[in-house]
Parts: structure tokens; sequence; C-alpha cells
């Protein structure tokens, strides 16, 4: 849903995003332990796997983005794990390109940080029983700020592109709604079932 | 691992190449094909694309499902196009003209991500993921990167069992996906479900590897070798790119 292919933006927005992802990458491997690799690793996968469901919306479907649940349970380790599933999703799926790997990353990473940074705390608090409301945010507020990032990344490349990505901001909305849903329901269960998943350290 | 296995005819001739070579051969295409500006140039590129694809014995089916997926924003902006670049007056739908100039840029950036999408399929999508993942490896990628990579492909198949399991006993319960509030919440279950199960499984095989050492090195075996015949490979596609670079800007 937020993949934007090759072929579209501009060099310096390509360059950009580059640049941003690998900063974010090094400070996000520098923080993460090796021994923690396969617990994140596993849990990419199920993220991973659970954006291939369809979820309908009104006539048509979407597909959930995660970024705000995976900054939130994950914190910085979620960055290398969007990068992974990124890749994925390119080479295998035919979804995004190449090139623009480094802005479909960030425009992915940046938003999920900052859901770690609001949520990630509170997540972890022990007494605070509103799990849904928390996921709901986390969920929320990932794809809003993807959706600006996407828009913004296509209209900084060209002044042409900006009616269009005016209208694309609006296409997040349904998605919006869906995901906060999906992943308020998904923590209020978690926390339910196994609140163990949300006390992973967040380094 | 069906989920991302995306196997062409075993023994073609790409499948002999190294793995590191396909890779940098479609990071350059990539990067060559961004910077094309002439349509007929576009047209070679995706003509080269489609044969590289063919050759790999692909079944076309596949690869027109997998064929650039336009998802709904860049409908909208392929659409748009034509109304928001100033130029030669093409046709008018209302209030809004469509110019000529639009229209290019649309049939442009269609031309470029569907031949890059293309070549990376052929030659990157039909690797298996876990040589993939030790080419990259080989390539500089960060060793944690590398390994985090191998780990979520070892996994991915497993958790999409997992996944077809809740699925099919929500079915089997009488759950129908509709647009509704009902709906999402069951799926966020889910979802839930999915991360618990995969929790509990991440828990096993750290112990599982804990119990045989493992210290947070990862060793890779593999057996890739750089031939002669990948520098020539390298040398002729640095040929083709160059020229089509070349005739972009002269012409």
């Amino acid at each position: 849903m937020a993949h934007i292919p090759d072929g579209v933006l501009t060099a310096p927005v390509l360059i950009g995003g580059a640049l941003t992802t690998v900063a974010a990458l090094t400070v996000a491997l520098r923080r993460l332990d090796s021994e923690r690799i396969p617990q994140v690793a596993v849990l990419s996968a199920a993220f991973f796997v659970s954006s291939l469901v369809s979820i309908p919306v009104g006539p048509g479907s979407v597909h959930l983005l995660l970024n705000g649940l995976m900054g939130a349970m994950l914190g910085w380790a979620a960055v290398p794990a969007i990068l992974v599933a990124l890749v994925l999703q390119a080479i295998f799926f035919g979804y995004g390109g190449l090139v623009v790997l480094g802005v479909n990353c960030i425009n992915m990473v940046l938003p999920a940080l900052i859901c770690a940074a609001l949520f990630g705390r509170r997540l972890r608090d022990v007494d605070s029983q509103n799990g849904f409301i928390l996921g709901f945010l986390a969920g929320g507020l990932g794809v809003l700020l993807t959706g600006f990032m996407v828009a913004s990344s296509i209209a900084f490349s060209n002044p042409d592109y900006l009616p269009a990505a005016k209208v694309m901001l609006f296409t997040y909305l349904p998605l919006m709604i869906v995901e906060a849903v999906v992943t308020g329901a998904a923590i209020g269960f978690a926390r339910r079932v196994a609140p163990e998943l949300l006390f992973l350290p967040e380094r | 691992m069906e989920l991302l296995v995306v196997s062409g005819r075993p023994g073609n001739w790409i499948s002999l190449r190294d793995p590191r070579l396909r890779i940098l051969i479609a990071l350059g295409f990539a990067l060559t094909i961004v910077s094309l500006r002439q349509v007929p140039l576009l047209l070679l590129a995706l003509f080269f694309s489609v044969a590289l694809v063919l050759s790999t014995g692909l079944s076309p089916s596949r690869i027109f499902r997998r064929l650039l997926v336009l998802e709904g924003f860049m409908l909208v902006l392929l659409l748009l196009l034509p109304f928001s670049v100033p130029g030669e007056a093409w046709f008018r739908l209302g209030p809004m003209t469509a110019t000529w100039e639009g229209f290019q840029q649309a049939i442009v950036i269609l031309l470029r991500a569907n031949a890059i999408v293309l070549a990376l399929l052929a030659l990157v999508g039909t690797l298996e993921p876990v040589v993939l993942g030790h080419a990259l490896s080989r390539l500089g990628v960060p060793d944690k990167l590398a390994h985090l990579f191998l780990f979520t492909v070892r996994y991915l198949g497993l958790l999409h069992d997992e996944y077809r399991r809740l699925h099919k006993a929500m079915l089997t319960r009488g759950f129908v996906a509709r647009g509704n509030l009902h709906t999402w919440r069951s799926l966020g279950w889910l979802v839930g479900m999915l991360l618990v199960r995969s929790l509990e499984r991440s828990q096993r095989i750290v112990a599982a590897m804990k119990c045989r050492g493992f210290n947070g090195r990862f060793y890779l075996l593999d057996g890739q070798h750089w031939h002669w015949a990948d520098s020539l490979y390298a040398l002729i596609t640095v040929t083709v790119l160059s020229v089509l670079l070349l005739l972009d800007r002269v012409t």
C-alpha cells in the first residue's frame, strides 16, 4: 500500500531517502543485540504474513502496513525488520522497486519510530489497561504518517505531482481506520492472552 | 517456503551465474532505467526485461500476476498526470484539460517501473531466498541485517502455514470476511494470535540455539564462486547500459 514504484521520484528525493534509511539502519543495528535477532526475525515474519491478509472495506479491500504496531512493539529493531520485509516484497512480489527502496523504507520507518517513542513505554506499562486504545492509536498514526511521507516524497519530486499527492492522502483514510481497529484488537488480545508479548525489551 | 519461491526452469543460463552478479546487474539496470527519459529507449529496456523473464522459463501467467502491482494511489498519480502537467492540449474533460506532455510522463513512469520490476523478478526473484541472503552478506550488507534476513526467510513459510491453519479454523466456525467492525476485530485477533504463536516459537528457537552454543555469530556456509564468465557478463552489461545512457543523452 505504501510502495512507490521505480521511475516516479527524482534523484534528490531518492538520494535523501537512501541516506536517511542508511542512517536509521546504522543506529538500529548498533542497538540490536545479536541474541535478539531470532526473536525479531520470527516476529517480523509474523508481521509480514499479517500484511498479506486482505481486509474487506466497502467495495474493495486493503492490506495492513503494521509499521505503527511494529514500532511500538519492537522499538528500533523495527527498522531492519521493515527493510527486510520491503526487500522481500520488492524482489518476490514485485511491490515497489529497487532504487526507491530507501525512500519506501524511510516512509515506513520514521512513523514506526515515532510510534515507538509515543507508545512504546506505555505499551510496556503493566498497570495500564487500555491495550485496545494504544494499539488503535499506534496503528492509525502509523498509517497517517506513512501517507503523509508517501505523498510528500511524491510532491517534492515534481510540482506536477502535487494534485495527485493530495488525492492520494485521501486513499489512506479507509486503511487508517481499518488498521487502527485491527491493531487495537490485536494488542487488546495480546494483553489478555500473552502479556509477555508486549514486554519485549525495547532496545 | 512456497510463499517466496519463484523457480524458473532449472539449468537455464541465469541460474548458472553467480548470485552476486545477478544482484549487481539488477541494481545497475535499475539505476540506468530511472535516468532514461526517451520513450523508445525505455521500450527497448522493457523488451530486454521481457526477454530476460522469458529466458528464465518463468510461466507467463505467473509473471502477469506479479507484473507491477499498481496500487490504488499510483493509479491516481498516473490518471491525474495528464491533467496536472502543463503543455499542448490533448482532450478536455469538463473543466480539465489533458496534455500530451502529461500523458508522456505517465507512460515513461509505467515503462520504467515495469522494466525494472520484470528484470528484478527474473534476475533476483528466481534465486532461493537463502542463497540471496548469503549473496547479500558477501556483497557487504552488515552481518546483523543479513542474519535477520535469513532468519525471517526461514520462518516466513512456517508462519504462513500457521496463519492458514488459524484462518481455516475461523472459516470452519462460519467466519465470513465482510467490511464491518466484527470482521476487522476478528482479523485483529487473528493477527494477535499469530504474534503470540510466533513469540512462543521464537523462545523455543532461541533456547535451542543457545543449547547448541549460539553466541551471536552465525557462520554462512555456501559455495558461491565467481567465474570468469561472470566477469564477462558484467562487462557486457556495463557496455549495454552505457550505450543506453549515451543514446538517451545524445538524441
